[in-house]
């Protein structure tokens, strides 16, 4: 294949991945990183490295927005960003100790839990906790603009929340993906931030988390200038049509779609992953 | 900024317009550096089945901006690449500023401790490199 017949094809695929990736807020990682190793037979590792650039680029253009509408709040996500750039650090660091078999099963296993988030609507399931006096004095509680007015809200499980970031910093690192719907997970389940919030903030994380292993990736040869470019332009382009046409398309049918496809790349993944042991 | 107050809010935007300005910019040099590159190369042959790791003009960032002063085109995709990694970088250096202009100890403190790890690992991956 020329660089000529390659490029519009990842082009068009991290497009595609772009698109679906803003309309399900999952993120087009976890999209064009198995359709570049299934289908296009790219080294994981170089999808991984375009795969984080891109997450980069689509997450800090969306949270450039939710950050001036006033939904990210930028305390709760400067105070997890400790525990999501440690752990991407760990992430990036244990890429180099494991086999590309094991990295595809563990991508196969991530993408099940997307496949699973994308396929339940989001139910508030709060159980009652207390307020955490952590988010007192780290100043943490605060409101946001709905429907029905400013609501004010305060965080719970501060501790438990922190420690689950570290986790989804480090998948972050370890697969080159924004680990968005795990980020949501903590703050929305956890610490019971209402969900607008935890996706808005989880946006405003996720640019931070890539980039403190993006750094390690691009020194190691992760990132190849002719896989990256593509699917960094292609990524983008996508999610900036997603976020236009996101009010007029039926999100929950995109949602189910999503689910399909990507239950049925996860278990393509899981196959090759283990197909390099046999 | 003409107001000597500083607040939250006025963080949030100078965060917001930071952040478009950054992918903008990256977006547009990884754009030109493409176009360039597929009118320079369009015609040869790829292999990314085997991983092999960058030669060094694309890894080592003194390099990479060697090579787009250069104009060279691979080398221009990753200035690019380069620029849309900073942009987070430099809004949490932003913040940090803005919490030390609020004079809030705990977050400037907090937001130190993640521009310090961010710079750790930027600094020692280029050592590894």
């Amino acid at each position: 294949m020329t660089i000529a017949e390659f490029t519009p094809i990842v082009f068009a695929a991290a497009l595609v991945a772009g698109f679906l990736g803003s309309l399900t807020g999952l993120g087009g990682g976890v999209v064009v990183t198995p359709v570049l190793t299934l289908f296009l037979g790219v080294d994981l590792r170089y999808a991984i490295g375009a795969s984080l650039v891109s997450v980069i680029a689509t997450s800090s253009g969306a949270a450039a927005a939710y950050v001036r509408d006033g939904y990210s709040n930028i305390r709760i996500g400067m105070f997890l960003e400790i525990a999501t750039t440690l752990g991407a650090l760990f992430g990036a660091y244990l890429t180099s100790k494991i086999s590309t078999g094991s990295l595809s099963i563990i991508f196969g296993l991530i993408l099940m839990q997307a496949a699973w988030q994308a396929a339940h609507e989001h139910k508030d399931l709060k159980k009652p906790v207390p307020p955490d006096p952590l988010g007192e004095s780290l100043k943490l509680n605060s409101s946001y603009d709905t429907i029905e007015g400013i609501q004010e809200y305060k965080v719970r499980r501060v501790k438990a929340g922190f420690a689950l970031m570290f986790g989804a910093g480090t998948v972050s690192g370890l697969l080159g993906i924004g680990s968005g719907s795990l980020k949501v997970v903590a703050m929305d389940q956890v610490m019971q931030i209402p969900f607008k919030v935890s996706t808005a903030t989880s946006n405003f994380m996720i640019g931070v988390t890539a980039a403190a292993s993006a750094g390690i990736y691009l020194s190691r040869g992760y990132v190849h200038p002719g896989v990256a470019m593509p699917v960094m332009l292609g990524v983008l382009a996508g999610s900036v049509v997603g976020a236009r046409y996101l009010k007029r398309l039926s999100v929950l049918l995109l949602r189910r779609i999503f689910a399909i496809v990507v239950g049925v790349m996860a278990i393509e993944m899981i196959y090759s992953g283990v197909k390099g042991y046999l | 900024m003409s107001s000597p107050r500083m607040t939250d809010r006025s963080i949030e935007l100078m965060v917001s317009m930071l952040l478009r300005t950054g992918v903008l910019i990256a977006g547009f040099v990884v754009l030109v550096g493409g176009v360039y590159f597929m009118i320079r190369h369009g015609g040869e042959q790829i292999d990314y089945r085997q991983f092999h790791q960058t030669p060094a003009e694309y890894r080592i960032v003194g390099q990479i901006v060697a090579g787009a002063i250069a104009l060279r085109a691979r080398c221009v995709i990753q200035l690019g690449v380069l620029l849309l990694i900073a942009t987070p970088v430099a809004r949490v250096a932003l913040c940090l500023v803005g919490f030390a202009m609020e004079k809030d100890r705990h977050y400037l403190l907090i937001t130190a401790i993640v521009l310090a790890v961010l710079l750790y690992s930027l600094i020692s991956g280029a050592a590894h490199g």
